[in-house]
């Protein structure tokens, strides 16, 4: 099947404006602000189905009829903050089929009557950025962005901002913090940022992948793409494939496929042929699975992910094999958490950083009360911190103790 | 010299990205303008932001320390930044890490003696499938290096010494 996002994959140098125009690029643009009221835009986006691809899975047109019409302006934010360990989709995106992303940041902020769009990109995209701001420039030149768009009075730029290095401001309200200029710690929500968002105003921020989603849903219609994926999860989704494979990568497949499509026909089993042991579908955030036959044949979706004890994120799948212990794996997971923790909710902070001294004990001389006492400084973080990061932080430790116990016996 | 008179035209294209009345949104960009040539940001550079969007230096100070790509100390010309998280590590990050501090005879967080080279081990940098990786922060900005060796690092490090001196 032909790639609907990675299309790159099939059209060498896609990334070239005129490329992209050959095959049918800037045409659902152009063709919505000058035949189709916004709303029509949301509606053909709510009834694709398609659902955030940064993690949360939330309806995105949904999220776009959200926005509150009695306050101006709007605005649209890409999330390009790609920080989970083992996601690595974005970049690939914004450097091999930028525009695609970039017209579907277009399309939402018509959609929701913003005149300005942001990409918050992480500090570390130094170069994308750059690259991104080449690209932008090329389509105000060709007359996609700027002032009064394709003879209408449609206004619209788009402008990239760098983070500086901040796991927690994925979290869209921390992004829009630090977008502020001020350190990215998470606001208290509900509102949300349809309501209140980047400096107060209505706000909708979406992942990078979600929006290169949506120039063909409008080119091809809401019908076309629900025709792919299954009826809980539409469409198509790029799995970040890392971990002891064979072959890591980046792999679009349509949901309803199996972890074993995924792990043993894409990235062509594990290396050197050991036997598989558990698998984080979702990065560091992940809860750990046992990679039993049953796990193996279960669909990736969000609702058939969900029956292992586990979600799909924003499926960035963690491969781990016999030769690793379990300990080690949540010794790795405790000390990014510790380190990317914004310090504010009190839970959080703390708790990482006492699960991360338990762990360091654990691994060196090993007392059976000390995984009981980790195992108890993780439950105290759940629930209690105001966003997902505290929670995040225990999903590992959680299930690794729980379905893995012979890795913690001294 | 502050940076509007060493560097006029950039300073006003990064404040022109953002309304007027929320120039703060300004302090990001502009510190990574200001740490542009000493690899660091200074107190002076600090004042200096802080005046040109009107907010306290301590909340300049804050945006520098909460970020990891900020400094607030001289450390080498290049911070070759090593991400040893669980992607990374599953693939060798660990071992790569070790064996390049040995050759180099320095340990994460150390500079070389030339003042080139400092070693950092950093959280995920979004190749995981591309490990053993690392990026280079440096006066021209970050750049990333994937599936590297330590013999192909330390040849990287080697040009950098030999394009410092020609220079």
């Amino acid at each position: 099947m032909a790639h609907i996002l990675l299309r790159h994959r099939d059209i060498p140098n896609i990334n070239q404006i005129d490329v992209y125009k050959k095959n049918g690029g800037f045409e659902a643009f152009k063709n919505a602000v000058k035949k189709m009221k916004p709303e029509d835009v949301t509606n053909v986006v709510k009834n694709s189905g398609l659902r955030g691809r940064g993690g949360a899975g939330f309806p995105t047109g949904t999220k776009w009829s959200f926005m509150d019409n009695k306050n101006w302006p709007h605005y649209v934010v890409a999330n390009a903050d790609e920080s989970e360990p083992g996601t690595f989709k974005d970049r690939e995106i914004m450097e091999q089929n930028p525009f695609q992303f970039l017209e579907g940041v277009a399309l939402a902020s018509y959609a929701v009557g913003a005149n300005a769009a942001y990409v918050y990109m992480r500090g570390e995209f130094w170069q994308v950025a750059a690259f991104l701001d080449e690209k932008i420039a090329e389509m105000e030149k060709e007359g996609f962005l700027g002032d009064k768009l394709f003879g209408t009075d449609y206004s619209l730029r788009i402008y990239t901002h760098l983070g500086a290095g901040a796991y927690i401001c994925g979290e869209e309200t921390a992004l829009l913090e630090s977008m502020e200029g001020k350190r990215g710690q998470p606001r208290v929500r509900p509102p949300f940022p349809p309501s209140f968002g980047l400096y107060g105003k209505p706000t909708v921020v979406n992942n990078v992948e979600t929006l290169t989603n949506v120039p063909l849903i409008l080119a091809n219609g809401a019908d076309w793409y629900k025709s792919m994926g299954t009826a809980d999860s539409a469409g198509v989704k790029i799995f970040s494939l890392s971990g002891r494979v064979k072959k890591p990568g980046n792999y679009e497949l349509p949901f309803g496929k199996t972890f074993r499509d995924l792990i043993y026909g894409e990235g062509g089993g594990i290396m050197d042929d050991r036997p598989i042991k558990a698998i984080m579908p979702a990065g560091a955030s992940s809860s750990l699975i046992v990679a039993d036959e049953k796990a193996l044949d279960t669909q990736l979706e969000y609702a058939a992910v969900r029956t292992l004890g586990a979600d799909l994120g924003s499926a960035s799948v963690i491969v781990i094999d016999d030769t690793v212990s379990i300990d080690w794996v949540i010794s790795k997971t405790i000390h990014f958490f510790k380190h990317e923790s914004c310090g504010k909710c009190t839970p959080c902070r703390e708790g990482n950083h006492w699960m991360l001294n338990v762990v360091n004990r654990i691994e060196h001389g090993h007392k059976p009360e000390d995984v009981t006492l980790l195992l108890n400084v993780a439950k105290q973080m759940q629930g209690k911190c105001l966003c997902a990061l505290g929670e995040f932080a225990t999903m590992a430790v959680v299930t690794g103790i729980e379905r893995f116990p012979q890795d913690f016996k001294a | 010299m502050s940076l509007s008179e060493k560097y006029p035209k950039e300073v006003k294209r990064l404040l022109s990205k953002y309304p007027p009345e929320y120039k703060r949104s300004a302090v990001m960009p502009l510190l990574y303008l200001a740490q542009r040539e000493e690899g660091y940001v200074t107190k002076a550079a600090m004042k200096d932001i802080a005046g040109l969007l009107e907010i306290t230096e301590t909340e300049v100070a804050s945006i520098v320390g909460f970020y990891t790509l900020y400094h607030d100390e001289k450390a080498g010309k290049y911070r070759m930044q090593v991400c040893a998280d669980l992607p990374c590590a599953l693939r060798g990050a660990d071992q790569f890490l070790e064996s390049l501090c040995g050759n180099l005879g320095i340990k994460v967080g150390e500079t070389t003696a030339d003042g080139l080279v400092t070693i950092e081990s950093v959280m995920c940098l979004a190749a995981c499938d591309k490990a053993p990786m690392f990026q280079m922060q440096g006066p021209d900005g970050i750049e990333y290096h994937e599936n590297m060796t330590v013999d192909r690092t330390m040849e990287l490090i080697e040009a950098l010494k030999k394009s410092g001196e020609a220079k």
